[in-house]
């Protein structure tokens, strides 16, 4: 490698530890028991619009206990990520909904 | 053990239930939405039992997810009917599930604490699995308007969640 494109790797770097990248918002929704996406990708630090359309309750729960989201009916929650991981969730009431959140560091 | 004996029920539950096996002539769109109907009203009383009977705080939430749901569900049902103008008719399917339920509820009514619990909770899991049936094979490929089919897809997703759900707090109660 020749020196200035390890600088440039670097400098590249540095840009990317001192200035997080821009939070994003992801939606995620619940529609006639079927959650899509079913794969989404994310990153610490961005929010989830979970939005159920659903005349029922639903959760979004993951399996290692990261987050437990209540989804009222007809309502959107919104929740911020916090811990970085490949999640897989589901709905408490419903366990035949089924999805996965890759959150990334 | 336990599962065979709930597959076991599940099992009595279908061969006993003439109503919701093979019917001999095939139900028309007013049937079938008195026959979904009655089949949550039938889970909404058995969910009012449990709710004063469980003891298990996991089969309490479950009554009153149930509870819950089918409300939403027949609410929607009934929204449907009005606004098609098909007034449900009642059926010998209809009936047969109506004196099961029946049945069922007197012999749960006899029963208290884990007992009850244990038994609310595998009949949840083999009256699904059976209302899940007649759904797949005999409501939806009979329903001829496509709003009423829709219905009753939707039913049947959400009744497959409960299925999973009840098999879950059985499971746990073992």
């Amino acid at each position: 490698m020749k020196p200035g494109w390890i600088l440039l790797f670097a400098a590249s770097l540095m840009t990317a530890i001192s200035v997080p990248a821009t939070a994003a918002t992801l939606q995620i929704t619940m529609d006639n028991l079927v959650i899509s996406p079913s794969e989404a990708s994310a990153e610490v630090g961005d929010t989830i619009e979970w939005i159920n359309k659903d005349v029922f309750v639903h959760t979004a729960t993951a399996r290692n206990g990261d987050f437990d989201i209540n989804m009222p009916a007809k309502k959107t929650v919104t929740s911020v990520l916090k811990k970085a991981g490949t999640i897989e969730y589901y709905c408490r009431f419903h366990p035949n909904m089924k999805a996965t959140l890759t959150v990334a560091p | 053990m336990f599962v065979r004996l709930s597959a076991a029920i599940a099992a009595v539950c279908l061969l006993g239930s003439p109503a919701l096996g093979q019917g001999a002539a095939k139900p028309t769109d007013p049937q079938i939405a008195h026959i979904a109907y009655t089949a949550g009203v039938i889970d909404i009383a058995a969910a009012k039992q449990a709710m004063t009977k469980a003891s298990h705080k996991d089969v309490k939430a479950f009554a009153a997810d149930m509870l819950r749901d089918h409300e939403a569900v027949n609410k929607q049902a009934l929204d449907l009917v009005k606004k098609l103008k098909v007034t449900p008719e009642d059926n010998d399917t209809s009936k047969a599930l109506t004196k099961q339920a029946a049945d069922k509820h007197a012999e749960l009514e006899k029963l208290k604490g884990a007992e009850f619990d244990k038994a609310y909770a595998a009949n949840e899991v083999a009256y699904h699995k059976a209302v899940n049936g007649a759904l797949e094979t005999l409501l939806i490929p009979n329903a001829g308007n496509a709003e009423l089919k829709s219905l009753l897809q939707t039913g049947l997703k959400i009744f497959q969640g409960h299925q999973q759900h009840a098999e879950h707090v059985a499971a746990a109660l073992k």
